[in-house]
C-alpha cells in the first residue's frame, strides 16, 4: 500500500475519528476552563481519574452510561478542588494544576491497587459497541468514519455543538466568556466571579474525565497505568491551536488524530527503515509546531491565569 | 471572602504554616490508609522506620534524595524567575545520555580530566534542552509549560530510539540498555559496599552554590525581580529576556546533573527506567522548600524518605506503595496553600 | 443645612453610620447621608478622602465594619452587588468594567437574564438599547467590540448598562477624568435628562467647578469623614476648597524657572496604533534645562506611549531621540538611565516598584549592577541598605524598616521611594508621569516641592498629568496632547483653562503634524 492511498481507506478515517474522540472531550473541557480564565493543568490526571472511574464502574457491575456519569462526577470533584485552590485562594494555576495531575494520578493508581490487589493482567469489560446509523453509514469512506462509531463518539460531536451553543447563545455562556476577559465586568453586573469560574472548571473537568473514560470504555476495554500518555498536554496545545473556539478546536483535534492514525500506518508502509519512535514522536512535535504557528496571533482570554479579588479593578 | 497582605510573617508563623501543611497531608494520608484497612499509626511508624530506622534505611533515603536535590534545585531556580520548567524529567535523561555517550569508553582520559569534561557536557546538554522552550516563550510567546511537558515525551522516545539503536549495548542480551560507564567516569561510593555515592556530595555542593547565586549574586537578584514582576524589572533596566535565558541554562543544567549522578554514581548504565518521575517530583521538592535552594536538600531527603519508607511499609502491610505518591502530591497542594495563608489573611466579608 | 427637596419626602437612599477600616487606615468614619428622588448629589473630596470606598460599600463590593445602607426603604444586605443592582442602584466605575472582546450588546445584557435561561432575547435587548440611546443622547453601535471604541463611547456603554437595568439611582465615579471638556458637557446634558425622568444621581469628583456646575447638593469628604454638606446654589469654590483640604491648605504660588539650553529632544516621532493607545503622529518636543514642561491632555491620547519612549521601554517606529545634541542609537531603560534620566512612572504598582520585594531591593533596582552596589557579580547589600535608609530619612518615608515588602507601603510613601530613587545622582532630565495621582494633599505638595527643587538646580523636567490645575501650577511651559499630536507650547499663564480645554479636545491643531520648539 502506498503512503498516499492510506488516506482513501475507510479504516484510516474510522481510526482517526476514534483517536480524535477523547481529545475532543478533553479539549472542550480545557477550553471551557480557559475561557473562564483558569488554566487547568490537572487535565492529564483528571483524564486518568475518568478512565479509571468509568471503567471500574462497569467492571463492578454498573451500566456503561453509569460509568460515563461516574467518570464525569469524579472529574468534576477534582475540578472543584482545582477551582477552589486557584479561584478564591488565587494560587498559581501552573503549580496547582501540576499538583492536581500528580494527586489525581497517584490516587487513581492507589485505588486501583487497593481494589484489585491480586490482578496481573488488567481485567476487561464489555465496552461501547459501534452503532451504525442506518443509511448514513453506507456513504463511502465518511459513512463508516462518522456514522458507524460508538455512542461516545457521537456524544463527543454533540458536546462540541453544545459547548459552542452555550458559550455563544446563552446567558451563562456569555458570563463565562466575560469572566475570562474581565472579571470585574462580571462582578459589576451582579454575577459572582468565584461561582462562574469554579463552575466552569468543574464542568470542564467533567468533560476531561469523560475523555479519559472514552479510552477505557470505547477505544479499549481495560485500564492500564500511564494510558493517558500525554494526551492531556496535547489537548492544552489544541485549545491554543483552536484559538479558544470550539469549532476550530474540533478541527484541530481531528487533524491531529488523522495525523496520528496516518503515522501508525506509515510506520507499517516504511517497514522499519525509520525507527518507530520517530513516528511516535511526531504527534508531540506537531503539537509544539502548532503552538509556534498560532501563538503569535492568538487572542487568548485576557484574564487567563490572572486571579481575581472581589472589588478589584 | 477577600485576601489582605499581611505584615512580614514572624518566625513562628514561618514554621507553623509549613508544619500545618505536613500535618494536613498526614491526616489525608491517614484516611486513605484506613480505607486500605491498616492503622495509620502503624503505617506511619513503618514508613519512618523504613526511611530512617537503620543505617541501611538512611543510606537508601539519601541515595534516593540525590537526584531529587538536583531536579528540585532546577525547578526552584526556574520557578523563582517564573519560568515554568516542567521538563526536568527530559533534562535528566539528556544528562544520562551525555554521560553514556562520553563515559563508556569513547573518551579515554584519566578520571581527573574525564569527570569534569563529562560534567561540563552534561550541564551544557540540559541547558540546551531548556533553551528551546525558553526561546519559544520569549520569541513567540509559546507557553513553556506545554512545550517542556511535551518535550518530556519526545526525549523519552528519543532515548528509547538510542537505546535500541546506536547506544545499545551489544552484550546486553537484547535489552534496550547502554554499555556501562568505564571506571574513570564512575563516581566513587561514599562508603565501600553501600549504594550512597559521590553524587550526593555533588548535590550538596550544587545546593550551596545555587543558594549563593540566588541570595547573593546580581543574577539571583535579577531572577527574583523578573519572577515577581517582569514589567517593573524591565522598567528598572533589568534585561528580562537575557535573565530568562540565563535562568533556563542554569535550571536545565541542574536537572541534567540528576541524570549524570544516577548513571555515573548508581546505575552504571542508561536504561529507560532511569527515573521514576524524579523530574516531576522535583516540582514538589522545590515547592515544599519554598524555592529556597538549601531547603531543597531538606525537602528532597524528606520526600525520598517517604518513598523509601513507603516501599518498606507496603511490603509489610499490603497498603499500596502509591500512598507515597499521594502524600507527595497532597503535600504540594497543602504547602502552596500554607505559603499563601502565611502571606495573606482571609477576610470572610 | 436643610436639603432642598420637600420636607418629609422619603429619601430613595440612606446611608447610616458607615465606617470601614483597612489595617490602620480609617477609610470611612461614621458617614451618613440621604439622597432624594430627582436629585444630583456630588461627593467631593481629595484623592484618598474615601469617596470611592464609600461607593464601593454602597454597591456591595466592600462590607463596612459598621453602618447600614437603605434603598427605597429596604435595607441592603452587605457585600452583595447583585442585591444593589436588584434594588435599582447602578454604578459607573472610574475604571470601566467592560470585557474588551465582547460586543456592546453583550456587555450590556450580561447578568440581566436568568443565567440558565436556554437562550437570549437579543432582538428585544437591541431595541431597548436603541430607545435608551435616543432618549438620553447616548449614541453607540450595539454590535461593535468594546476594544474598538473610544473612551467616551465606553463611558456611554457603562451608563447604558445601568439604564438598561432600569436603575433609579446612578453612581458615577470620577466620570469626567477621561473626557474632554466638550464630552463632559454632553455627559452633563445626559445627566440632566436622567434626573428629569426621576432618577437620582451621585456624582463623585475632586474638581470644584464641575461639582458646582452639575449638582444640587455637595457632600465634602475629608480624610474619611464627612466634612460638610452644602447647597450648590449657596456656595463657591473657595468655601468648598477650604472644606475639602481643611487647615492644611496653602495655595503655593510657584515661581518660574530660568530655562537654559535644550538637553533632550524628541524628533518627529511616529508610532503604530495599538488597541487603546493612539499612535503618536510626528511628535517633536524639546526639553530645556531648568524648566518644567507640562504635558496636558485627557488620558489615553498618547501619553502612555510618549512616556514609554522616554522611559526607554519602547522605541519609536520613526523619528529619534537626541540628548545634548547627540542622537541616540540604542534605546532601552538601561540606556535611559545611563543618560542620567530620572523616571517617575505612571503606575507605581505595575512598573514603579516590585511589590513583593523589599524596600532595599526596590531602591537599588535601577543601579544594582553598578560598582556602588555590586562587585564581581555579588551584590553589596550593606550599600543597598545604606541607600534605602538615606532615602527613608531624606524623603521622610514612613515605614517600620527597610526590610518590609513594598506592598505594605501606602501610595504616598511608595511614591517618595520612587522619587528618591529617580532623583538620586541629580538627573539632568526628569520624566514625571502622573507623579501625584492618588496621593493625599500632604504628599502632593511634597512631590511638587521636590520637582521644583530639581528644576531650580537645572534639571529639564517633563511633567505629564491629567490634572490641568497641576500642570498649570507647576509648568513653565505647557504642551497639550490630543489624539497623538502635540500642540504648540504656550508659556506660563498664556492660555486660559478654556483655551487649553479646546486644545485637549483636538481643536486648533496645525493640519500637518505638530511641533513644539
Amino acid at each position: 500500500m502506498e503512503a498516499f492511498e492510506i488516506l482513501l481507506t475507510a479504516s484510516f478515517w474510522v481510526a482517526a475519528i476514534r483517536i480524535a474522540s477523547p481529545l475532543i472531550f478533553a479539549t472542550m473541557g480545557e477550553l471551557i476552563c480557559e475561557r473562564a480564565g483558569v488554566l487547568n493543568l490537572g487535565i492529564e490526571g483528571i483524564m486518568t481519574v475518568g478512565a479509571f472511574a468509568g471503567w471500574f464502574t462497569v467492571y463492578a457491575g454498573g451500566g456503561l452510561w453509569l460509568g460515563v456519569f461516574a467518570a464525569a462526577f469524579a472529574g468534576a470533584m477534582f475540578g472543584l478542588l482545582h477551582g477552589f485552590l486557584t479561584v478564591p485562594l488565587g494560587l498559581s494555576q501552573h503549580v496547582t494544576g501540576i499538583g492536581i495531575t500528580l494527586l489525581a494520578t497517584s490516587m487513581t493508581y492507589f485505588t486501583y491497587r487497593l481494589l484489585l490487589p491480586e490482578v496481573t493482567s488488567p481485567p476487561k469489560i464489555e465496552p461501547f459497541e459501534p452503532f451504525a446509523i442506518p443509511g448514513l453509514s453506507e456513504i463511502p469512506i465518511i459513512g463508516p468514519a462518522l456514522f458507524n462509531q460508538t455512542p461516545l463518539t457521537y456524544l463527543a460531536f454533540v458536546t462540541v455543538a453544545l459547548v459552542a451553543w452555550v458559550l455563544y447563545r446563552t446567558p451563562v455562556g456569555l458570563a463565562v466568556r466575560a469572566v475570562g476577559e474581565n472579571p470585574s465586568a462580571v462582578e459589576a453586573q451582579g454575577i459572582s466571579v468565584t461561582a462562574m469560574r469554579m463552575g466552569a472548571v468543574a464542568a470542564g473537568s467533567a468533560l476531561m474525565a469523560v475523555g479519559g473514560a472514552f479510552l477505557t470504555m470505547s477505544a479499549f476495554n481495560s485500564f492500564f497505568f500511564e494510558m493517558i500518555n500525554g494526551r492531556g498536554w496535547i489537548c492544552i496545545a489544541l485549545v491554543v491551536f483552536g484559538s479558544w473556539r470550539p469549532g476550530k478546536a474540533l478541527l484541530g483535534a481531528i487533524l491531529f488524530a488523522a495525523f496520528d492514525a496516518y503515522q501508525v500506518r506509515l510506520q507499517q508502509v516504511t517497514g522499519g527503515i525509520v525507527p518507530y519512535q520517530v513516528f511516535l514522536m511526531l504527534p508531540y512535535v506537531l503539537s509544539i509546531l502548532a503552538l509556534i504557528v498560532v501563538a503569535r496571533r492568538a487572542t487568548y482570554p485576557k484574564a487567563l491565569m490572572i486571579p481575581y479579588q472581589k472589588g478589584e479593578r | 471572602m477577600r485576601l489582605e497582605a499581611k505584615k512580614a510573617p514572624g518566625l513562628a508563623q514561618a514554621i507553623l504554616y509549613p508544619a500545618g501543611a505536613i500535618f494536613a497531608t498526614l491526616v489525608i494520608a491517614s484516611v486513605l490508609v484506613t480505607l486500605a484497612g491498616a492503622s495509620p499509626f502503624d503505617v506511619f511508624y513503618l514508613v519512618l522506620k523504613g526511611a530512617a530506622g537503620s543505617q541501611f534505611a538512611i543510606i537508601e533515603t539519601l541515595t534516593r534524595a540525590t537526584p531529587l536535590i538536583f531536579t528540585g534545585l532546577a525547578v526552584a531556580v526556574a520557578f523563582r524567575a517564573k519560568l515554568w520548567n516542567i521538563g526536568a524529567e527530559a533534562q535528566l535523561y539528556v544528562g544520562g545520555v551525555v554521560t553514556v555517550v562520553l563515559g563508556t569508553g569513547t573518551l579515554q582520559l584519566p578520571a581527573a580530566i574525564l569527570m569534569p569534561v563529562i560534567i561540563a557536557c552534561v550541564l551544557l546538554g540540559g541547558a540546551l534542552l531548556l533553551l528551546g522552550p525558553a526561546f519559544l516563550k520569549i520569541r513567540f510567546g509559546v507557553d513553556e509549560v506545554v512545550t517542556t511537558l511535551l518535550l518530556n515525551f519526545i526525549v523519552l522516545l528519543f532515548v528509547s530510539m538510542l537505546l535500541e539503536g546506536v547506544l545499545k549495548d551489544p552484550m546486553g542480551l537484547g535489552w534496550p540498555q547502554s554499555k556501562r560507564v568505564i571506571a574513570e567516569a564512575q563516581l566513587p561510593r561514599l562508603i565501600t559496599g553501600k549504594r550512597l555515592h559521590f553524587g550526593f556530595v555533588l548535590a550538596l555542593a550544587a545546593a550551596f552554590i545555587t543558594w549563593f547565586i540566588m541570595k547573593k549574586s546580581v543574577l539571583g537578584y535579577e531572577m527574583r525581580a523578573v519572577g515577581h514582576n517582569p514589567e517593573a524589572a524591565g522598567f528598572a533596566g533589568i534585561p528580562v529576556r537575557k535573565v530568562l535565558i540565563k535562568t533556563a541554562l542554569l535550571s536545565g543544567g541542574l536537572a541534567a546533573l540528576a541524570g549524570y549522578s544516577e548513571v555515573a554514581g548508581l546505575k552504571g548504565n542508561l536504561t529507560l527506567d532511569l527515573s521514576p518521575g524524579f523530574g516531576y517530583t522535583g516540582i514538589v521538592v522545590a515547592m515544599l522548600a519554598m524555592l529556597n535552594p538549601l531547603g531543597v536538600v531538606a525537602s528532597a531527603i524528606f520526600i525520598a524518605g517517604i518513598f523509601v519508607g513507603a516501599d518498606a511499609m507496603s511490603r509489610a502491610t499490603g497498603v499500596p506503595s502509591y500512598i507515597a505518591q499521594v502524600m507527595v502530591a497532597t503535600a504540594l497542594l497543602t504547602m502552596v496553600t500554607a505559603i499563601m495563608l502565611s502571606r495573606y489573611r482571609i477576610r470572610w466579608r | 443645612m436643610e436639603p432642598r427637596h420637600s420636607a418629609g419626602a422619603e429619601p430613595v437612599l440612606r446611608l447610616d453610620g458607615i465606617t470601614i477600616t483597612f489595617g490602620d487606615l480609617v477609610a470611612n468614619d461614621d458617614i451618613s447621608f440621604d439622597l432624594s428622588k430627582g436629585e444630583i448629589v456630588a461627593l467631593l473630596g481629595e484623592n484618598g478622602a474615601g469617596k470611592t470606598t464609600l461607593m464601593n460599600i454602597l454597591f456591595g463590593h466592600y462590607v463596612a465594619d459598621t453602618g447600614t445602607v437603605e434603598a427605597f426603604g429596604t435595607r441592603l444586605p452587605p457585600g452583595d452587588p447583585a442585591a444593589a443592582l436588584q434594588a435599582g442602584i447602578g454604578m459607573v466605575h472610574q475604571h470601566f468594567t467592560l470585557a474588551d472582546q465582547l460586543t456592546v450588546l453583550e456587555n450590556i445584557i450580561l447578568g440581566t437574564e436568568s443565567l440558565f435561561a436556554p437562550g437570549q432575547q437579543r432582538r428585544a435587548a437591541r431595541e431597548k438599547i436603541r430607545r435608551l440611546s435616543a432618549d438620553f443622547g447616548l449614541e453607540v453601535d450595539t454590535d461593535a467590540l468594546i476594544s474598538d471604541l473610544s473612551v467616551g463611547e465606553r463611558q456611554r456603554v457603562e451608563i447604558l448598562k445601568a439604564l438598561y437595568r432600569d436603575v433609579r439611582i446612578l453612581i458615577l465615579d470620577e466620570p469626567t477624568a477621561v473626557l474632554t471638556p466638550s464630552e463632559t458637557e454632553a455627559l452633563f446634558r445626559t445627566l440632566k435628562k436622567l434626573v428629569e425622568k426621576g432618577l437620582s444621581i451621585i456624582f463623585i469628583s475632586h474638581k470644584l467647578y464641575e461639582v458646582l456646575a452639575i449638582s444640587d447638593r455637595i457632600l465634602v469628604l475629608r480624610g474619611g469623614r464627612l466634612a460638610g454638606t452644602l447647597q450648590s446654589a449657596g456656595t463657591n469654590r473657595a468655601e468648598l476648597a477650604a472644606l475639602m483640604v481643611g487647615d492644611k491648605v496653602e495655595e503655593t504660588e510657584f515661581t518660574s524657572g530660568s530655562p537654559g539650553g535644550t538637553v533632550f529632544c524628541l524628533k518627529n516621532i511616529t508610532t503604530l496604533h495599538r488597541p487603546g493607545r493612539p499612535a503618536l503622529q510626528d511628535v517633536s518636543l524639546d526639553l530645556r534645562a531648568g524648566e518644567i514642561t507640562g504635558l496636558a491632555g485627557v488620558s489615553g491620547n498618547g501619553q502612555a506611549t510618549l512616556s514609554a519612549i522616554i522611559e526607554g521601554r519602547e522605541t519609536p517606529q520613526q523619528g529619534g531621540i537626541e540628548i545634548e545634541g547627540m542622537s541616540v542609537r540604542q534605546w532601552s531603560p538601561r540606556a535611559a538611565l545611563g543618560r542620567n534620566i530620572g523616571r517617575i512612572p505612571e503606575d507605581r504598582h505595575a512598573i514603579g516598584m516590585i511589590d513583593d520585594m523589599n524596600i532595599v531591593e526596590n531602591v537599588i533596582s535601577e543601579a544594582y549592577a553598578s560598582p556602588r552596589f555590586a562587585r564581581y557579580g555579588i551584590l553589596d547589600m550593606k550599600a543597598g541598605r545604606a541607600f534605602a535608609e538615606e532615602i527613608i530619612r531624606d524623603y521622610d518615608v514612613k515605614c517600620p524598616s527597610p526590610d518590609i515588602r513594598a506592598r505594605l507601603l501606602s501610595g504616598g510613601n511608595m511614591q517618595k521611594l520612587i522619587l528618591g530613587r529617580a532623583l538620586d545622582g541629580d538627573p539632568g532630565i526628569i520624566l514625571a508621569n502622573q507623579p501625584t495621582r492618588g496621593l493625599d494633599i500632604g504628599a502632593v505638595s511634597y512631590v511638587h516641592k521636590r520637582l521644583i527643587e530639581a528644576r531650580d538646580r537645572g534639571a529639564a523636567i517633563l511633567l505629564i498629568s491629567e490634572d490641568l490645575d497641576e500642570v498649570r501650577a507647576l509648568s513653565d511651559r505647557i504642551v497639550v496632547i490630543s489624539k497623538g499630536r502635540l500642540s504648540e507650547p504656550s508659556g506660563r499663564g498664556e492660555l486660559s483653562v478654556r483655551e487649553l480645554g479646546e486644545l485637549m479636545a483636538g481643536h486648533g491643531f496645525a493640519d500637518e503634524g505638530s511641533h513644539a520648539a
